[in-house]
């Protein structure tokens, strides 16, 4: 179980991932012994399952970000599935989500502009399987994007 | 914009896989030295294109067991109502992302909660009573995968 310490060293965490331990420790209250040995015991336990770099694709000349949100054609038993496996093949998708609800699956598409956009949009993305209907989303802007969690 | 070789790329895959690993770590599985290692991570870290690294957690360990994705149309458009929503909806704190798309919605929201019951005080009490707020879409997630995207 968690008690106030961990919630107050995984807020800090979670705002801030390449803090080091000795900062951590200060700004939860704690000495940087008993920090280390909470985190050891975190990760342990699975809460912190590991840490993975943020990539800005606009720094690598992808300026294009669209949300597809796709409806899938749910007679193929296999639509899921086969959709998902094909998707993994697009280079240019950076993540896909299934949801419950209007939508069942979304993909995160980049692209260098529109027109390379519109290349990605017509051969790799029309010619995935069981698509019954597509919106889109373009991003404008991001106004906040945290991995915080209200611990 | 930065260049990148082979051996960029197969840093930023690694890393976007798992960023906890040591420069020496990393240089024995692309065959670099550790400070070779070390001076690439920097020159990326440097160009931006490593924006910064974050851990993951396990919510439902934390309880959250419930992320909802929020798609919301803006019954008023205006400089001042995007304003005053964006203001007022960043300060929400079950609310971790933010983004302003074009398209179907104006806004579109990624939400933590507890559990549905939590998700539904969420939408009444935080999401319903924003300024200018119009049409809200929910989609529950299920599952998601980042992918390692072009880099391959």
């Amino acid at each position: 179980m968690l008690d106030d310490t961990d919630r107050r060293l995984l807020r800090n965490l979670l705002a801030d991932a390449a803090v080091a331990t000795a900062t951590l420790a200060e700004r939860a209250g704690v000495t940087t012994a008993t920090c280390w040995r909470r985190l050891e015991r975190l990760r342990a336990a699975g809460v912190i399952q590991g840490e993975e770099a943020v990539i800005d694709w606009r720094q690598l000349g992808y300026e294009v970000e669209v949300s597809l949100r796709f409806t899938l054609d749910k007679t193929h038993p296999r639509s899921f599935d086969e959709f998902i496996a094909a998707a993994r093949n697009v280079p240019e998708v950076i993540g896909i989500e299934t949801f419950l609800g209007r939508v069942d699956v979304r993909l995160n598409v980049i692209a260098r502009d529109m027109r390379h956009y519109q290349e990605v949009y017509r051969d790799r993305i029309l010619s995935l399987p069981h698509i019954a209907d597509i919106e889109a989303l373009m991003l404008v802007a991001t106004i906040k994007d945290e991995g915080a969690l209200p611990v | 914009m930065i260049d990148l070789d082979d051996t960029d790329r197969a840093l930023l895959r690694a890393l976007s896989r798992d960023a906890g690993q040591s420069a020496g770590a990393l240089g024995r599985a692309l065959g670099l030295s550790q400070p070779a290692t070390w001076r690439r991570v920097r020159r990326l870290e440097d160009a931006r294109v490593l924006a910064g690294r974050r851990i993951v957690v396990d919510r439902e360990a934390l309880g959250f067991g419930v992320t909802v994705f929020l798609g919301i149309k803006l019954a008023t458009k205006g400089r001042v109502s995007l304003e005053d929503f964006e203001r007022a909806v960043t300060a929400i704190p079950e609310v971790q992302v933010v983004q302003h798309v074009l398209g179907l919605f104006d806004y579109r929201l990624r939400v933590v909660a507890r559990d549905l019951a939590d998700f539904e005080r969420v939408l009444r009490r935080r999401i319903m009573t924003l300024p200018a707020v119009g049409q809200v879409e929910a989609n529950v997630l299920l599952s998601e995968e980042r992918r390692p995207g072009p880099l391959g």
